[in-house]
């Protein structure tokens, strides 16, 4: 079975970033923030390169971003993805979201027309959630705009003829679910370990056609007003001693808890 | 009188740590002028015996939602159930605790009645008539996005831990009626369902753990494990990393602590040669004490814990289980 998978991804800021807020606090400082594939999807990318490696067909990256998402589509093409897809609008910025709505329904509209000019994805991959905003609801609204199932949390997938059984970690082990094709699962980091671009990957990246679609924002009912930096956590540090000799003290610590 | 739906979370009848929290979210609300009473939610014949005591966590009322295909947790099925009583009770918020499945059942019941959803709120700013002003914790926690909710219904998760998942003080030995309801459901809610479980470990887990020690990019490579390893063993504790070392290959996906990993409340975290970025310190924060072992004093995580040691954890962590041994001898 040729499989037709459709990964949509988000661009975010690189992970273990610090983010700082412009002086208003109205909008996150992008000016020194690198950025790259949300952890999650990045995962969703390389599975989808992998479902395709096993059973035949073709996959395709899609993101709702600004411009420079552009960098995130060529980065999957590097590492495999044939077909990338840009959902754009002038009003998309670097860590200025749509509304959780708005997105949803942008990307719904834009895989129905898709999928009406060559067929149906048997699989659609989400991040379980954005690393930056995290609103926990994309890939949800999608599926449901779409009809079809879709299970949060998958951390192994397993595709048969008419069936794609999802693993799900919980406290002590796994929940397996059977969906029916096509399905729509949201995927997190831990589900497999991304692969690195070759060179004549990356080379072809930067030839790779990208098809954008512009769409316009339907009024969604959260609005993003300000930001603020959590308080830090200011803690008086107890220093132990130095090197190997602080083992007794270490030990007298688990002591005193109760832990030895 | 309008009412807060509070979300009850459990699995196959068994309330967890954080199930309680999406009352004291609830609790929350009222006291900020939202709703005029809560009526918790439970899902599912099989969690029946834990209506009883819902009064004492300041439910008024409590609904039990009854239906073949909701005898395991199923996120459609479970978002279709509150979706019905949206639709039938029209109420003025639906809660429930940040959590994947709190999240996931919230999206979808959301998602159903095209209402806007807020996850992961950690306070209620202002109420007005059409519209709340809520904060929500985003990246990792260190930035707080300060949003406008308008809605006839909020639909909204509390941040994990902020809120009290304890009984309520002012409630004590109060009980709430309880009603039961039968869903509808439409077919297609039984296709996301728990078909079969994989039981890993029945034994000390890292979600479990009284002592977690934990390895970052210091430990070098996954033979480094070992005496972080042995050390775990003698007390009984459980192995975990950062996200580096999952990346790097040295230690399985399982063991990795933060953001995009397990979220952990041990009683000693030890983290060793962990650097200690927000996305880490998410996972582990809920920690009750936390002993960093790090060659660099001044990295983040030496000065956010509790207790410090600079220096080696490749020598100090063999001293440690040597003196173990010797005060147990």
């Amino acid at each position: 079975m040729a499989l037709r998978i459709l990964v949509c991804v988000k661009r975010v800021p690189a992970p273990g970033a610090r983010i700082t807020l412009t002086a208003d606090h109205s909008a996150i400082d992008v000016k020194n923030l690198g950025f790259t594939t949300s952890p999650h999807e990045e995962c969703a990318v390389e599975e989808a390169i992998r479902l395709v490696e096993q059973h035949g067909g073709e996959a395709t990256v899609l993101t709702l971003g600004p411009a420079e998402a552009e960098e995130q589509l060529r980065y999957a093409v590097s590492v495999g993805i044939v077909k990338a897809v840009h959902v754009s609008h002038p009003s998309l910025v670097d860590q200025a979201d749509w509304d959780p709505q708005a997105t949803a329904t942008a990307l719904a509209e834009v895989i129905a027309s898709i999928e009406a000019a060559d067929g149906a994805f048997d699989l659609i991959l989400f991040g379980n959630e954005s690393a930056d905003s995290g609103g926990f609801q994309v890939g949800i609204r999608v599926a449901r705009k779409l009809g079809r199932p879709i299970v949060n949390g998958i951390k192994a997938i397993e595709i048969g003829d008419t069936a794609v059984v999802a693993q799900r970690e919980s406290t002590s082990g796994f929940e397996v679910y059977n969906l029916p094709l096509p399905a729509v699962l949201g995927v997190k980091e831990g589900l497999n370990l991304p692969r690195y671009p070759t060179l004549p990957g990356r080379l072809k990246s930067k030839k790779a056609e990208i098809v954008t679609h512009t769409v316009e924002p339907v009024a969604g009912g959260l609005i993003t007003e300000n930001f603020d930096n959590a308080a830090e956590v200011v803690v008086q540090t107890t220093m132990l001693g130095t090197g190997a000799e602080s083992a007794p003290a270490i030990v007298d610590l688990i002591e005193r808890l109760g832990l030895l | 009188m309008t009412e807060i739906l509070a979300l009850l979370e459990h699995d196959r009848g068994e309330a967890g740590e954080t199930s309680y929290q999406s009352l004291g979210f609830g609790r929350e609300l009222l006291a900020a002028g939202i709703g005029t009473s809560i009526t918790a939610v439970v899902i599912g014949g099989e969690a029946d015996p834990l209506t009883l005591d819902l009064g004492a966590y300041g439910a008024s009322q409590v609904v039990s939602v009854h239906h073949a295909e909701l005898s395991d947790y199923a996120p459609e099925a479970w978002g279709e159930a509150l979706s019905e009583l949206i639709a039938s009770r029209s109420p003025a918020a639906v809660v429930a605790a940040g959590t994947d499945r709190g999240n996931e059942v919230l999206a979808h019941a959301a998602a159903i009645t095209d209402l806007p959803f807020a996850a992961n709120v950690s306070a209620i700013r202002s109420v007005a008539d059409a519209h709340v002003e809520l904060t929500r914790v985003r990246w990792g926690g260190s930035l707080l996005e300060q949003s406008k909710l308008v809605a006839p219904t909020y639909v909204m998760t509390g941040a994990a831990h902020v809120f009290d998942g304890d009984p309520s003080p002012d409630h004590v030995g109060v009980s709430a009626d309880v009603e039961m309801v039968h869903a509808t459901l439409p077919d297609t809610a039984a296709r996301t369902r728990i078909t079969d479980r994989v039981t890993l470990s029945s034994g000390i887990t890292l979600t479990t753990a009284a002592v977690v020690v934990s390895g970052g990019r210091g430990v070098g490579s996954a033979e480094g494990f070992a005496p972080l390893q042995e050390l775990a063993d003698l007390l009984g504790g459980a192995v975990g990393c950062s996200r580096v070392v999952t990346n790097n290959g040295w230690r399985p996906h399982s063991d990795q602590v933060g953001q995009t990993g397990k979220r952990i409340a041990p009683e000693l975290y030890i983290a060793c040669g962990i650097s200690g970025a927000i996305q880490h310190w998410v996972g582990m924060m809920a920690s009750k004490h936390v002993l960093a072992i790090n060659t660099d004093k001044e990295a983040n995580m030496v000065g956010k814990a509790e207790y410090a040691v600079v220096g080696d954890l490749h020598t100090i962590l063999p001293a440690v289980s040597e003196e173990i041994r010797k005060r147990r001898s």
